[in-house]
């Protein structure tokens, strides 16, 4: 016999959703199906059930031999590398919900650790900009009653967000949108022909890396003023079609993607994405809003947030927050050795940054806390695994829109295994200990 | 001489690479949609190479072994697009001009066919990478 267990939310992407079902044998131990998830959510789920899953801690040496040991002693390393180092480096913290975070948080406060989220290859940039220009944002809600203009923006939301356009941003019938799809224009801004693009009612395959000469080019178009012939690589003809279409909407939103954030110009460009979103207000009401990755990389800057008055690139090194990206970011202070020991808790720099990073990761004293084996695993010399947030345990999450969403719990993690939560408490009080905090 | 082309790489998100990513990064089947260059039939006319082998793509940063295989969301003539993941990050420019993100979409690629060359799997990639074997 099975049961099912309904509204569990979906640890993924920071689409969040939050009407899974998933049938679990009666004795609460396996999952046996996933419904309305889309491919990646569903296989996050069923593969959290691999036979072939680690299951207690293990450690390598330097020829990459592993042998397992028991959490007491991984509690024990990692809280010694922690208190030993000057300046250690914590990241991650995406994969994870926000209590974890907060005693994460502890830890780096006690070790004078610098914190950084997975938003450092990711939106880091969107939050600079933010921190320039402000930010008018809205809700998904609101996206799925009011929005009748939709622009994705160097996003790919049929590939990195599946059921995005679906729940929220092209295909549902909201209050004032009755008509689902028909009621929306959608505008597609992408170098690629992508799965997204073949949807839209314009697609502007825009030369890569010259998103902010677009920007800018829309907002001389909203004023009516004169545009060379071709910006970006779309003729003059099409931008003006498209501002005039983007004017025209009651309600309309950009969102926005990797493809804006990485490239060339970096914060710069989502300046200008917010300056559009402002100018558009003049003529009708716009919001912008970022496509987050990771489920919960959302929450851990809202938490850093409230204690500490950063969302990403955090340094406690000093006894109190500090934030400077270029000089806090992890990427920047591992290629340029000011970091003497790290450690990774929910996310993967391992398959993630750029080589040279990782190579620096390998070089240092470093606990990777993750349940599956991944390049990060690999290259730490601790690798714990942990029970699956959302799945095996649960906790607050936040969606993309900032909307805070409790995960459930779906079934039981495997005997004897601890969550994050349980590890960075014991951590958390032998630091301390080790401190004399 | 093995024609060599020159494309400018992006890398991202596709479905495959999230889900064989949840499935186990030590899995041939994560290598398999992360471990590709997708390269759009104008520039594999260029390149010389047939669809499917494997090819070697070069930056100033590094150098990785993938497999090329034919643009699925195209057509994009002059991109190289190779999902995120280590094999894209070998040869991305790491590059963050005070911003602390990587360079990941647009670095300056050459591609050549490497056919009697192998794909490896992301973790002895990885880990033969960081002792310097490759
Ligand atoms: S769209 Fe994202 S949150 Fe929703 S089921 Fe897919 S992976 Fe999970």
């Amino acid at each position: 016999m099975a049961k099912l267990v309904t509204d569990v939310v979906c640890p993924f992407c920071g689409t969040l959703c939050d009407d899974l079902e998933v049938s679990v044998t009666d004795d609460g131990k396996k999952i046996l199906d996933v419904y309305n998830a889309c491919a990646i959510g569903a296989e996050k789920f069923l593969h959290s059930q691999a036979s072939d899953r680690i299951t207690r801690p293990r450690m390598q040496d330097e020829d990459g031999n592993w042998k397992d040991v028991s959490y007491d002693e991984a509690v024990e390393y990692t809280a010694k590398i922690l208190a030993d180092a000057k300046k250690p480096l914590m990241y991650g913290w995406s994969s994870t919900n926000c209590e974890s975070q907060a005693v994460g948080t502890q830890i780096g406060e006690v070790t004078g650790a610098i914190m950084d989220n997975t938003a450092t290859v990711c939106h880091g940039t969107t939050l600079i900009a933010v921190q320039d220009v402000g930010i008018p944002s809205c809700t998904l809600g609101e996206v799925v009653n009011r929005a009748d203009r939709i622009v994705f923006w160097g996003c790919n939301p049929a590939h990195a967000h599946p059921r995005h356009m679906s729940r929220y941003s092209i295909y549902p019938r909201g209050f004032f949108t009755g008509k689902g799809q028909k009621s929306r224009k959608l505008v597609v801004i992408d170098p690629r022909c992508t799965d997204t693009s073949k949807l839209a009612d314009y697609h502007l395959q825009i030369e890569q890396g010259r998103d902010y000469e677009l920007f800018d080019a829309f907002r001389v178009a909203f004023k009516g003023e004169k545009l060379p012939d071709t910006v970006a690589g779309i003729p003059k003809k099409t931008i003006y079609e498209v501002a005039e279409t983007m004017k025209s909407g009651r309600f309309g939103i950009i969102f926005f993607g990797m493809g804006v954030t990485q490239s060339l110009s970096k914060n710069h460009n989502i300046d200008a994405a917010i300056s559009v979103t402002r100018d558009l207000n003049d003529y009708s009401k716009w919001s912008i809003m970022p496509m987050r990755g990771h489920y919960n990389v959302t929450g851990s800057g809202e938490v850093w947030g409230w204690l500490h008055g950063f969302p990403f690139a955090l340094d406690l090194s000093r006894g109190f927050a500090r934030y400077n990206p270029g000089d806090t970011t992890s990427n920047d202070l591992l290629r340029r050795d000011e970091v003497d020991a790290v450690f990774v808790l929910g996310s993967d720099p391992g398959a993630h940054f750029p080589f040279g990073s990782v190579k620096k990761i390998w070089g240092l004293p470093s606990v990777c806390i993750d349940p599956h084996i991944t390049p990060t695993s690999a290259v730490c010399k601790l690798h714990v695994p942990v029970a699956f947030v959302g799945v095996e345990t649960g906790g607050c999450a936040y969606r993309m829109d900032n909307v805070p969403i409790e995960c459930r719990k779906v079934v039981e993690p495997p005997e004897g295994m601890l969550t994050d939560e349980e590890f960075l408490k014991k951590v958390l009080t032998r630091v301390k200990e080790l401190k004399g905090a | 001489m093995v024609p060599k082309i020159k494309l400018n790489l992006i890398s991202g998100r596709t479905i495959q690479q999230g889900v064989s990513m949840e499935g186990g990064k030590e899995k041939p089947a994560y290598r398999n949609a992360c471990g590709i260059i997708e390269i759009d039939p104008a520039d594999f006319k260029k390149l010389g190479a047939w669809r499917n082998t494997n090819v070697r793509v070069t930056s100033t940063f590094g150098s990785v072994v993938v497999k090329a295989i034919e643009a699925t969301q195209g057509p994009h003539p002059g991109l190289g697009w190779i999902p995120m993941g280590p094999w894209a990050n070998q040869v991305i420019n790491p590059n963050t001009y005070s911003t602390g993100m990587p360079t990941f979409k647009g670095t300056p690629v050459d591609v050549e066919a490497a056919s009697d060359e192998e794909v490896l799997d992301s973790i002895t990639l990885i880990t033969r990478a960081v002792r310097g074997e490759l």
